[in-house]
Parts: C-alpha cells; sequence; structure tokens
C-alpha cells in the first residue's frame, strides 16, 4: 500500500462517527507505530550504506590495482618482445591473461556494489519523505484535535450552544453584520466630523466678517441709522 | 524547538494591526505536546486562523463547514467548484480533514513575520469569500 492510501485512512479518521471525534486515535496509533518501524528502518537503511559502500571502496582499489597490473605487464611483454625473447613475452602475456580476468571479476563485483549503493541511497531517500509525511500527518490529526476543541469553546461563544449549531453560512452573515455596523459607525463618525469642521468653517467666516453673523448686527444698525437719516 | 518558534510568531503576532486596521490576537493551544497557534482576527472571530509547524512546512488554517452543512444533492458540484477555485485562489487551497472541510496556505518552516502576517489577511479573506461563494452548496 502506498504512502498516501495510509495517510488518507489516518485523516479520514471518524469521518462517519457521528459528533465530535474527528482523529480515529487507532489509525493515529498505527501511523505511530509505521513511524517508528520506518525510522528503525532507516537506521538499518544508512548502517547497510556505510557497510556496502566501505566494500566498494575496497573493490575500487583491487580494479584500480589490477588495472595498472595489466598495463605493467603489457609493458613487459612489449620489452621482452623487441628483446626478441619470444618465450619471456609469451609467459607475460600468459600472466596477462591471468590478471585481466581477475579483473573482470572485480570490475562485475564493483559495478554490483555500485548498483547496490544507488538502490540503497534511494530507498533510504523515500524512506526519509515518507516518515516526513507521516510526521506531517501526525501533526495535521494533533492540530485538529487542537482545533476541534477551541472550535467547541468558539462555538459556545458564539451561539451559547455545541459546536454542531454553528453553521459557516451563520457565521459569515454575523461577520457580515459586524462588518456593516463598523461600517455604520465609520460612516456616523465621518459625518459628525464633516458637521463639526462645517460648523467652524462658518464660525471663522463670520469672524473674518465674510458671511452674516455676529458682525452683522452693526451693519444692520448702520442701515437703519441710515433710513432714519434719509426719513428724517 | 518547532515549538519555541510558534511561541516566537505568537508573541509577535498578538495585538498586532494589520493593514486594514484589523486587530490579531494569538494565543497558543497544546494538544498532547504539540502547539498551535490560534489566531484571531478583529470582526472576523468566527473563524479564527490555526497556524501549525512541523520540521518542513508551517500551516495556516481556517476551517470552514463541516459535512452535515453541506447540501447532499449539490455535493459533487461542491467539490468541482472548490477543486477549480484551488488554481485561483491567492495563495490558499482547499482541504478536508475528518468531517471537516478547510482552506489552507502552506508556507516553508520559517516565513518572515510579514509574509505570515500577509499570509494570514490572505486567507481570512479567502475563508470569507469562499464560503460567500459556496454557500449555494450548504443547507
Amino acid at each position: 500500500m502506498s504512502i498516501w492510501n495510509k495517510l488518507i485512512t489516518a485523516v479520514r479518521g471518524g469521518a462517519t462517527e457521528v459528533g465530535e471525534a474527528i482523529v480515529d486515535t487507532q489509525a493515529l496509533r498505527i501511523l505511530d507505530q509505521e513511524m517508528r518501524d520506518a525510522r528503525k528502518h532507516l537506521d538499518q537503511a544508512k548502517q547497510s550504506l556505510t557497510g556496502v559502500m566501505a566494500e566498494k571502496m575496497g573493490v575500487d582499489r583491487k580494479v584500480k590495482q589490477l588495472a595498472a597490473s595489466v598495463t605493467e605487464h603489457e609493458g613487459y611483454a612489449i620489452k621482452a618482445m623487441e628483446s626478441g625473447n619470444d618465450t619471456l613475452a609469451l609467459e607475460v602475456a600468459e600472466k596477462i591473461a591471468e590478471i585481466s580476468e581477475e579483473l573482470d571479476a572485480q570490475q562485475k563485483l564493483l559495478d554490483g556494489y555500485n548498483n547496490n549503493v544507488s538502490q540503497l541511497k534511494k530507498t533510504i531517500a523515500e524512506t526519509e519523505r515518507n516518515v516526513r509525511a507521516m510526521e506531517r500527518e501526525v501533526s495535521i490529526v494533533k492540530t485538529t484535535e487542537a482545533v476541534n476543541k477551541a472550535n467547541s469553546a468558539a462555538a459556545a461563544k458564539f451561539s451559547g450552544s455545541n459546536s454542531s449549531m454553528r453553521s459557516a453560512t451563520d457565521s459569515l452573515e454575523r461577520i457580515k453584520a459586524k462588518q456593516q455596523k463598523r461600517q455604520d459607525q465609520m460612516q456616523a463618525a465621518m459625518e459628525l466630523q464633516n458637521e463639526g469642521s462645517g460648523a467652524d468653517l462658518s464660525a471663522k467666516l463670520k469672524e473674518a466678517g465674510i458671511v452674516s453673523g455676529a458682525a452683522s448686527g452693526n451693519s444692520i444698525l448702520e442701515r437703519l441709522r441710515a433710513k432714519q437719516q434719509a426719513g428724517g | 524547538m518547532s515549538n519555541d518558534a510558534l511561541a516566537n510568531f505568537a508573541t509577535e503576532l498578538d495585538g498586532h494591526l494589520t493593514e486594514e486596521g484589523m486587530k490579531l490576537s494569538a494565543t497558543i493551544m497544546d494538544n498532547d505536546g504539540a502547539h498551535v497557534i490560534q489566531v484571531e482576527i478583529e470582526d472576523r472571530e468566527e473563524f479564527p486562523i490555526f497556524i501549525s509547524l512541523d520540521s518542513e512546512q508551517l500551516l495556516c488554517t481556517c476551517y470552514l463547514w463541516h459535512d452535515s452543512e453541506v447540501n447532499n444533492e449539490r455535493r459533487c458540484d461542491m467539490l468541482d467548484a472548490m477543486t477549480t477555485l484551488n488554481l485561483p485562489m491567492p495563495l490558499s487551497s482547499f482541504g478536508k480533514v475528518g468531517d471537516q472541510y478547510l482552506i489552507f496556505g502552506a508556507m516553508s518552516a520559517k516565513p518572515t513575520l510579514e509574509d505570515l502576517i500577509h499570509e494570514i489577511c490572505v486567507l481570512s479573506d479567502n475563508s470569507l469569500n469562499a464560503i460567500e461563494t459556496l454557500q449555494d452548496y450548504l443547507n
């Protein structure tokens, strides 16, 4: 079974159970156990990787030695041929054949080790990914539990009843109402502000004698006097 | 270690005033050793944001509605709409845990405070928009 299937099982949890329980504690326990197993597996894989790599290095050295030995003996064979000693040359050639055979065998061994190492590295990387995925899942499940508790408390606070009574759309309506109220308050505050600043302005205009107001008393009197004089 | 990092974020977030002028309040909850920050946004207290942290990522989650709130006849249409909305929705995706539909944003395990606050604000906006958009599928 792929790791994702197991995780789905865990987070689906108590979806079928009515009410509070969102997390299948049994699934969580299984997940915990699998996480422990996977970590053990990981440690073992890392240990064998170290062992295999050490052996690989040994074989690697041997392959290099054998290859150097082949080159070395080829030089001897050529020298023997050059000096006309065909018997010796043949003897060296036979030695080369023997070393080459050993070299082939060791090279195959080395290829096998290389394969093993890359296989083990893949396994380790995959296991590490799986462990991280499981850790993440456990964290999500535990978070969900904490959230569930908090949600119940929040629901009780907002609706004075249990969490099943609190619906998303009701909550949204409540938020909208709050936002509307806030907006209304802001609007009202702004209008008040405008009125306030308007009153200030007209007071200033009156003070400056630009609009009629307190200063107009004198002008009225002046107008009346002028009328009187004209009449008299 | 992740618990320490969460505690620091909670201290920084608590009382923070967002650019839109909304006040955040953050509290730490402890469930079986796993710490979670609950962030309440002023006027949106009904939909708190929960922040959790593991070795790889920081998750901001907002819980939307229960299975029981979904109109059964329209469930498939709702899921189709949610899957379709996942891409155009900024920073957040829909998800489900147990019988609870949710919306979440995943961040690196070490976000800056600025990025985290931005994430919280966008997630909160997305949550309200999601409920408004998808309420036709709910009872």
